[in-house]
């Protein structure tokens, strides 16, 4: 009559490195479509197309870690597009209006504006216990508008932009370019805290189970707010890196990046009810998708595919995902029945 | 029993007072808890024991009152700060987190820490594995804590009292879902730490539990204190009379039966992997229950016959004919009637009207060219009410404006109102208070000799005594004993009930 099995040790361990497989699954993805692809079309594996997949995924990866943290906790952000919009905006028109500032502060200023929405989602939800999907989708339009009134018909031109800061945006560093260099410090960073950090396991627990998380004494509204914090910071950075990259900006910047980051992350194997996740997961989500897009594009599919493959990806990985926890709950389960029966 | 505490309370709780909207849950909680004692906190269902133990959890804070430790007044501004002063609390249903290992859930928010703050992952699972061998088990820490049996579950809410170095531990009726061997080992942590001084708060519904572990016992009724007394002063006639205030014999009231002919016929029916080889009759005017423990398949045999679940082998009969498997459309039309266990989830539409509630499962008869007549809509569940007398505010309120017993009302009249053969009826009084709960008992006895045919399920052993004709014992989903009305007592039941009970007895 053992309590607990003496069994498990083992089947766990291999279990454990299945699901870090689900990164390495990912990345197997990412490199299969991609040799497809170079096989049809060499020019796909030269040095400027894959700095330009590793740019083309690098906002939504780098607005995918904070999506990360608050879908963890059981919450949702959907204003992080209208964020990239209007931060991207604000950041251009001080330099317009102030042609001499700082490069840097170019980047602090839009990641403020990202933090004061996030923040104002992040009260809502906590405080007025208002579903995040509501308040996040109400943030969408709100800042969306806002973005239109400010912007006002109008756009930033690349001229008003200095050279140092869009330097950002095609520079290359041992081929890799500065932008992607960003995002993987910020992805590395992130990805070692939330294995670390007590505050970061919190998040975990919340999303893991609400209810035991408040009675274990954890500050649940505390951590949500910062989730969205975050979300809403690290979108405001993507706002401004988007100026970077484009040099130009208008009132739709950034409109419909929302369903692109969280394809990305649900794709990246971050589990959409909370609990369980990774930024690394994440963000190879995004490439993967990327690539796809661009491969298929490489291969000269009708664009109406884009969106049909990206649908139907999303599919599999929600599929797979249920597919495997039911395996883990099989695995995990199992050698306790064979001992309770004795 | 051995050591009598003369030294100072280490807590003490006073009047206590605790409102939920107009709902009084307390109105005088009063507990108080010596080091190295185990103190039984005793009463009914709805007694108010879950809300003194989520006060001094920090969970709830009361109305008014006073609770001291060690002689200084404090109060909670939430879980952290019971946790904090020393108090850890093993709650009835295990509060774990599904997605992380055992050994964080064992140490979430108090891992240990590495230089610059990190959690030392290595340190945290050789600790977890420390606390699992004081425990006399084996389990990996490192495995999520998704999948895990109940009893393991509780195994690592113990694990986590333990590793706390509580003060003060708050069981609330940690002893329900596990084995007696299981049951044997919990006791034994608790008396550890009673030998280093903590103090235990045990509650619990199995008096020969508490008679075993505790050396004083706390008594409530209707949301009050009533009495605490040490354990050698009390017996279990006294503790019962105290918790029920009043006779048995009123509490349950109980017409002689008069057996009519077989309304239902269960034949060896089974569901594969919950239950198998069940045989039963219930016979008109007559109450069978079905006894045992919580998780041995009795709510599981109700759903089949009911169809809500389909059963794999054997065949249901209502006067005869056979129930088609996995149709409660079949078993309605049969004249079945269904009382689930959880009236909030399974019973009623909590935001729907009283009087829609009531014609929810009369709305074909209520109806003339698939248009339901709302003032045959009201006038049933007027008729119903009063019968049931019901006490409401207006018909069309939300039912979630009614209180327990008049919720559990509600559910009642709704079936009845169709005049089934057969009423199963699951956990009849659970959470529903003292008054309200005779009132239940005598319906049902009503009802009874007029006839119908009742199957009632139920974890309550006075219940189950005071109103079955026949009580049949689960255990672990096969039909373990059936008793007849004179030769049952809670001894035999839990004895049919328990498994690996004989031979210990």
């Amino acid at each position: 009559m053992n309590l607990a099995t003496e069994g498990p040790v083992r089947p766990v361990r291999r279990l454990d490195s299945l699901l870090r497989a689900r990164e390495l699954g990912i990345g197997l993805a990412v490199v299969v479509v991609f040799g497809a692809t170079t096989l049809n079309n060499p020019a796909f594996a030269s040095g400027t197309s894959i700095a330009q997949l590793l740019t083309g995924a690098s906002l939504i990866a780098l607005i995918g870690v904070g999506e990360t943290l608050v879908i963890i906790t059981r919450n949702v952000d959907l204003s992080v597009g209208s964020v990239v919009g209007l931060s991207a905006y604000v950041v251009g028109r001080e330099f317009v209006n102030h042609p001499g500032m700082p490069v840097l502060v170019g980047f602090l200023l839009g990641t403020a504006v990202g933090a004061v929405v996030g923040a104002l989602n992040g009260l809502v939800t906590t405080i007025a216990r208002v579903p995040s999907l509501v308040v996040t989708l109400a943030a969408l339009y709100i800042v969306r508008g806002a973005d239109a009134l400010i912007v006002n018909g109008k756009r930033i031109d690349p001229v008003n932009i200095p050279a140092a800061y869009t330097v950002i945006g095609y520079k290359t560093v041992l081929g890799i370019p500065w932008l992607a260099v960003v995002v993987a410090v910020v992805v590395g960073v992130t990805g070692y805290a939330l294995r670390s950090f007590r505050s970061a396991r919190e998040l975990y627990a919340i999303g893991s189970n609400p209810d035991a998380a408040a009675l274990a004494g954890i500050p649940t509204g505390r951590r949500v707010f910062t989730a969205f914090l975050i979300s809403g910071s690290l979108a405001g950075l993507a706002g401004a890196l988007f100026l970077a990259e484009f040099a130009t900006v208008d009132s739709t910047g950034g409109s419909g990046y929302e369903l692109l980051v969280i394809s990305a992350v649900v794709v990246g194997g971050v589990a959409i009810f909370g609990g369980s996740g990774t930024v690394l997961g994440a963000a190879l989500g995004a490439v993967l998708l990327n690539t796809i897009n661009q491969a298929l594009v490489a291969s000269k599919v009708s664009s109406f595919w884009n969106q049909a493959v990206a649908g139907a990806l999303l599919l599999i990985a929600i599929a797979f995902d249920r597919w495997l926890s039911l395996r883990i709950a099989r695995r995990l389960r199992s050698p306790e029945r064979a001992n309770s029966d004795t | 029993m051995e050591e009598q505490a003369t030294t100072e309370p280490w807590l003490v709780l006073e009047n206590a007072t605790k409102s939920f909207g107009p709902v009084r849950a307390l109105s005088d909680g009063s507990v108080t808890l010596f080091p190295g004692e185990s103190h039984a906190l005793l009463g009914e269902n709805g007694a108010g024991k879950s809300t003194v133990v989520k006060i001094l959890a920090g969970v709830h804070r009361p109305d008014g009152g006073a609770l001291r430790i060690n002689g200084e007044p404090v109060s909670f501004s939430g879980p952290a700060a019971s946790r904090a002063a020393g108090i850890s609390i093993i709650y009835q249903e295990p509060t774990l987190f599904p997605d992380l290992t055992v050994a964080e859930n064992v140490f979430m928010g108090r891992q240990p820490l590495a230089g610059g703050r990190r959690i030392d992952r290595r340190e945290m699972n050789r600790a977890a594995l420390d606390l699992f061998g004081r425990l006399g088990v084996t389990m990996d820490p490192d495995r999520p804590a998704k999948g895990l049996s109940v009893a393991d579950q509780q195994i690592v809410e113990i694990a986590k009292a333990l590793s706390l170095n509580a003060q003060v531990l708050v069981m609330d009726e940690p002893t329900a879902a596990l084995t007696s061997v299981e049951v044997d080992r919990l006791f034994e942590v608790m008396r550890t730490l009673r030998r280093q001084g903590a103090a235990v708060l045990f509650v619990s519904h199995r008096l020969e539990e508490v008679f075993a572990s505790c050396q004083r016992v706390t008594i409530m009724r209707d949301g009050s204190f009533v009495r605490t007394a040490p354990i050698g002063q009390v017996t279990v006639e006294s503790i019962i009379l105290a918790m029920v205030g009043r006779n048995l014999d009123t509490l349950y009231p109980k017409t002689p039966s008069d057996p009519g002919e077989v309304v239902l016929s269960v034949e060896n029916l089974g569901r594969e992997g919950v239950f198998d080889h069940i045989s039963f009759e219930v016979r008109s005017g007559e109450v069978v229950a079905l006894a045992g423990l919580v998780g041995a398949g009795r709510s599981e045999v109700a759903r089949a016959i009911f169809g809500i679940d389909p059963h794999t082998s054997g065949v249901v009969r209502m006067r005869g004919k056979v129930l088609t498997t996995g149709s409660p459309t079949a078993a309605m039309a049969a004249g079945i009637a269904l009382v689930p266990e959880d009236r909030r989830q399974q019973g009623l539409v909590m935001d729907l009207a009283i009087d829609h509630n009531i014609a929810l499962t009369s709305l074909e008869r209520l109806s003339r060219f698939g248009l339901v007549r709302r003032s045959r809509e009201r006038s049933l569940a007027v008729t119903w009410a009063n019968r049931l007398r019901m006490k409401f505010g207006r018909m069309h309120d939300p039912v979630s404006t009614l209180s327990g017993g008049n919720q559990q009302k509600a559910v009642l009249g709704k079936w009845l109102a169709r005049k089934p053969s057969l009423l199963i009826i699951d956990e009849p009084t659970r959470g529903i208070d003292v008054g309200t709960k005779a009132e239940v008992h005598r319906i049902l006895d009503e009802l009874v000799s007029a006839g119908l045919a009742v199957l009632m399920i139920s974890s309550e052993l006075p219940e189950v005594l005071g109103m079955a004709d026949r009580i049949l014992v689960i255990r672990e989903g096969r039909l373990q004993a059936e008793l007849s009305r004179a030769e049952a007592d809670e001894a035999a039941i839990m004895r049919a009930a328990t498994p690996g009970a004989e031979a210990a007895a």
